[in-house]
């Protein structure tokens, strides 16, 4: 009965919450990922592009709230997402044809673009405040559990409850779809297989014919798509607010880099392992201690390793180890 | 690519060039460098006709890859032309030189590593519309050994291997002309052997191939026409059990 | 127009623009704007080290800063002899077990053969040590804050006068930029840009979290100052006499007073730095420090050790940075970590070095004045400007509240249009490098 309460208080707090930040730091690092492999260069807007597709997509589904539009029992945003989508691909489209093409041209050292990103980073930040403002903004809607605490607790008669937000099973979901349409598109169309060409050796893929502006166009929509999907889970499952999109700068830059920068199955990985290296250091696990060990020996003290204030500094030393040891990441990504 | 026989299978293209004695490839008289650069090459004349190895040989820095590039259009030419098939080309770019029909393989970095050797055939067949599964069969049967690890990244296999994946990708064009910048670059001896005789058989279906080639023996000894460049201007030119008879070429570098 | 005509050409014209604004609003306003423009003139000579001689892109600027403003705390508050008696040891004792922890971990895993072992025995001996610490080191830290929370709650600094904490901010900053440095350098330049990005998000988060070490987000307020204070100045009979001579009341002229003391310390200060950046960019050194930077693979070919010579440049960098961290906390008299925004003003920076001139020593001094002065006044006539544009709507119409509200949004929106035309357009800057 205590190990069964010790795992459904690990799942509670942990396991879930780690899995649905990991299937948000995944999409973000893919997005990440991709830029670099295909683009090479870091971008550094890419938290604020998050926040640029979610704004759009929130106003679309206010717009639509604001009819009587539902979807029933999921949130309505999703019903906006595609719109969000493009509104946020019209957008990088736009930065890239006005600011980054340029530097392809004239074959700039990367570091420039990185420079030029942070600018456009800016720009991005100050249009969203500026369009929907600094402050938290509420958009979910629909059920908002699927299973409360209070409910597992009645059907299963321990006494930690189970919540299962809607938001975090939805989250899951639409990784899982967003990745596998991904990988088929990479892997089985001739497209995908042209921006993989496009990414491995570019001088060879440009010799076979493989048009480099249409590669890099098709990569900016998949960019736009990914990075407002993950934005706006992120969103629904928390709330939006356009400082935080910055603070996930560094955890998905942090996934990316683990995963093997320019690996797209690295960013999978990454975003996994940095999420759940974030929850688990960062959890306080004097509950589950409790359960499993005698009585005895229960902790007194939290027995948290690092307090939640560290979120970030656990990210970055995870990052600093695998620049130390293994630079190349866990799957081997683009040389460094 | 299909029938061992002359290149009139390969359609009406392959009859012209036998008309009349005009070469099939000629980069001719030409004369040029990288960029602002100095001069490179000299007046330098390379062509090769349907069913023809011609090779490339020469000292180091004799400018041998730099009148491949010319030919493939890689370097500015100041005088000279470059013709395939009787139609003009100097002014084109090298990607507009493969739709042309040149199939060219570099001496590096000439696959896509992290891709399947079936995946750097696809990509090779990239500009073309119609269906290249009969191609790929044809590049498995020249290339056997490709047929085994078609679906293994194209990186993990040997140097020989990759060469051929290489040869391959360009040839998935169906070009019309296939050129090798150092082929044999790096292999072992006995690889190099295979390799060579893999070209030999690429060469037996009428393709007119054009090689730059650093082991200058073996090259000569299955070539039809070789070219010795030296300082890029042509040195010697002769069939290449002519050049290998001569007494002057193999004592400048032949080493006797 | 030659470099050299142009320099103090356009020293003149921002010198005439604050010059105008003292006019035109306040002195105290202009020497306020002259104050912290000279602390962004020496950040961006700082950066312009990194970035001018070695092409590093430090995006961490803030960590720096903030190590300084660390410094003054460390140097110049008295000691709460109670919390070092309560716990005070007992922190130190944790943390020195803490760094032997990690350096045994080094140790062992460059001693020992590799294999699944050496794996196991380093992770043991970290997670060990981890534990110790945390029992040593969690103690005296309970102890050390339960001392007079309010008032303390920390342990204090040295004491001493807190001029000494410009070197020391430049130390503690070197420190941390060696520790980076040994990572992330010699790897792609975007990599040290995530790096630095992520340990100035730490040393901010930590100064924020460890309350003992400098009362955390509790703020340390009343640093002792270098100068004197403008209540004791208005109350010297000697200098309220001389402020009425030249026809300014006691107040105004302490405040003023005060300032230009200010004013004369960095001057001083940004001088020596400017003259030794100087000469390191005419020496033997400067010269082999950009070849390297024009062409690393020529340069290692020769012997160079790259990564070397791009490690000092980043210590020294990131050292002067720590030095304009201290003058800026001197300054304010207080230290407020939650005021690091680690992004936003080292973003400032670096559009204070690319417009300025990058490269070029005194285009990065330039820049630091000319974009601190854009960026203060730009909020003011930006207002200003939209209320012109909106005049003509309702006192109460939402979309003419909604821009004024935004305005302060289009700062740093304005500022990423000006990086992006300044790269784009003139990427040589206002004064290109020699």
């Amino acid at each position: 009965m205590e190990f069964l309460n010790a795992f459904v208080a690990l799942s509670n707090f942990v396991l879930i919450p780690a899995i649905a930040y990991g299937s948000q730091l995944a999409l973000g690092a893919l997005g990440v990922t991709l830029i670099y492999g295909i683009l090479r260069f870091s971008n550094f807007a890419h938290g604020d592009t998050m926040a640029f597709g979610t704004m759009a997509t929130v106003l679309i589904t206010w717009w639509f709230q604001s009819m009587g539009v539902s979807f029933g029992p999921l949130p309505t945003a999703l019903l906006a997402l595609p719109f969000g989508i493009a509104v946020c691909a019209a957008f990088v489209l736009l930065t890239d044809r006005g600011i980054y093409r340029f530097y392809r041209r004239v074959k700039a050292k990367p570091i420039i673009l990185v420079m030029a990103s942070l600018g456009v980073m800016f720009i991005m930040n100050g249009l969203v405040r500026f369009i929907i403002g600094p402050d938290d903004q509420r958009f979910a809607d629909g059920a908002r559990f699927i299973v409360t605490a209070g409910e597992f607790k009645k059907m299963t008669g321990l006494s930690e409850g189970l919540a299962l937000k809607s938001t975090q099973a939805i989250t899951l979901v639409t990784a899982i779809v967003v990745v596998a349409a991904l990988f088929w598109f990479l892997n089985k169309t001739r497209t995908g297989k042209s921006m993989r060409a496009y990414s491995d050796n570019e001088d060879l893929a440009l010799l076979s014919g493989i048009n480099p502006e249409r590669v890099v166009m098709v990569t900016w929509l998949i960019v736009a798509g990914l990075a407002t999907i993950a934005g706006v889970l992120y969103g629904l499952d928390k709330s939006f607010k356009p400082f935080t999109y910055f603070q996930l700068l560094l955890p998905i830059f942090a996934s990316a880099i683990v995963g093997g920068l320019g690996n797209p199955l690295g960013a999978i990985a990454g975003g996994f392992v940095i999420a759940f290296s974030e929850v688990m250091v960062t959890y306080a696990w004097k509950k589950v201690a409790g359960y499993l060990l005698p009585e005895a020996w229960a902790p007194d003290g939290l027995v948290q390793l690092m307090s939640t204030d560290y979120k970030f500094a656990v990210s970055f030393a995870i990052l600093l180890i695998v620049l130390l040891f293994k630079p190349t990441g866990l799957f081997k990504g683009k040389s460094v | 690519m299909s029938t061992p026989n002359t290149s009139t299978a390969r359609g009406g293209a392959g009859a012209s060039a036998l008309a009349g004695d005009a070469p099939f490839l000629i980069g001719e008289a030409m004369t040029g460098g990288y960029g602002k650069g100095p001069d490179i090459l000299h007046a330098c004349t390379i062509a090769v006709n349907p069913g023809e190895i011609a090779v490339i040989v020469g000292p180091n820095g004799a400018g041998k890859s730099t009148a491949m590039k010319a030919v493939f259009g890689m370097l500015d030419l100041r005088e000279g032309h470059v013709r395939l098939d009787g139609e003009d080309i100097t002014h084109l770019s090298p990607q507009e030189r493969v739709r042309k029909g040149m199939g060219f393989v570099p001496q590096t970095s000439n696959i896509f590593t992290s891709m399947t050797v079936e995946e750097n055939l696809e990509m090779g067949a990239f500009i073309r519309t119609d269906d290249i599964r009969e191609t790929i069969e044809q590049v498995f049967d020249l290339f056997p050994i490709l047929r085994d690890k078609r679906r293994q990244p194209a990186g993990e296999l040997s140097g020989g291997q990759r060469q051929q994946v290489a040869v391959g990708r360009a040839l998935m064009t169906k070009p019309k002309v296939l050129m090798l910048d150092e082929p044999t670059a790096g292999v072992s001896p006995i690889v190099m052997d295979e390799l060579f005789d893999r070209i030999i058989e690429v060469s037996r279906t009428g393709l007119p191939i054009l090689m730059v080639e650093q082991n200058a023996r073996q090259a000569l000894e299955i070539a039809d026409k070789g070219y010795v460049l030296v300082q890029g201007a042509n040195a010697f030119t002769g069939t290449g059990r002519d050049l290998l008879n001569d007494a002057d070429v193999r004592k400048s570098f032949l080493g006797g | 127009m030659s470099t050299s005509l142009k320099t103090p050409l356009l020293f003149a014209v921002v010198a005439a623009m604050i010059i105008a604004t003292g006019q035109m609003q306040s002195w105290n306003t202009a020497l306020q704007i002259l104050n912290f423009g000279l602390i962004s003139a020496i950040m961006a000579l700082g950066v312009n080290l990194q970035w001018g001689f070695a092409g590093l892109f430090n995006v961490g600027i803030m960590g720096f800063v903030a190590l300084g403003g660390l410094a003054t705390v460390i140097v110049s508050m008295p000691p709460t002899t109670e919390a070092w008696s309560a716990g005070g040891l007992r922190i130190l004792l944790g943390l020195a077990m803490g760094a032997a922890t990690i350096v045994a971990g080094i140790l062992l895993w460059a001693r020992l053969p590799r294999g699944r072992m050496r794996g196991l025995v380093v992770a043991a001996v970290l997670v060990l040590g981890f534990a110790l610490f945390r029992m040593v080191f969690d103690g005296g830290v309970s102890a050390v804050e339960a001392v007079n929370p309010a008032s303390t709650g920390y342990l204090g600094g040295l004491g001493l006068p807190i001029l000494l904490a410009w070197p020391l901010g430049g130390v503690l900053a070197a420190g941390a930029a060696w520790i980076i440095g040994k990572t992330a350098l010699g790897l792609r330049s975007d990599y040290l840009a995530i790096a630095t990005l992520g340990i100035a998000e730490i040393i901010i988060a930590v100064m924020k979290n460890e309350d003992w070490l400098a009362r955390g987000v509790k703020n340390v307020i009343g640093l002792p100052r270098p100068l004197p204070y403008e209540v004791d100045l208005q109350q010297d009979p000697g200098f309220a006499a001389t402020a009425t001579s030249l026809g300014l009341d006691p107040v105004t002229a302490s405040t003023l007073y005060v300032k230009l003391g200010y004013s004369a310390l960095f001057t001083v200060v940004l001088v020596v730095l400017l003259v030794l950046a100087q000469r390191a960019l005419h020496s033997p050194w400067g010269r082999m420090m950009r070849a390297i930077r024009d062409n690393e693979v020529a340069a290692e070919a020769m012997g160079k050790d790259v990564t070397r010579r791009h490690l000092q440049i980043f210590i020294l960098g990131s050292a002067v940075c720590g030095i304009a961290g201290a003058m800026m906390t001197t300054l304010d008299s207080q230290l407020t970590p939650g005021a690091y925004q680690p992004l936003r003003f080292t973003f400032l920076i670096w559009v204070m070095v690319i417009v300025g001139g990058s490269g070029n020593n005194l285009g990065s001094v330039l820049g630091g004045f000319l974009i601190w002065f854009l960026w203060v006044q730009v909020e003011p006539v930006g207002l200003w400007a939209l209320e012109l544009l909106t005049s003509g709507m309702a006192e109460d119409n939402a979309l003419r509240m909604h821009l004024i509200d935004s305005a302060a949004h289009m700062r740093l929106l304005t500022m990423g249009v000006v990086l992006l035309l300044v790269l784009r357009f003139s990427p040589k800057g206002l004064l290109p490098e020699k």
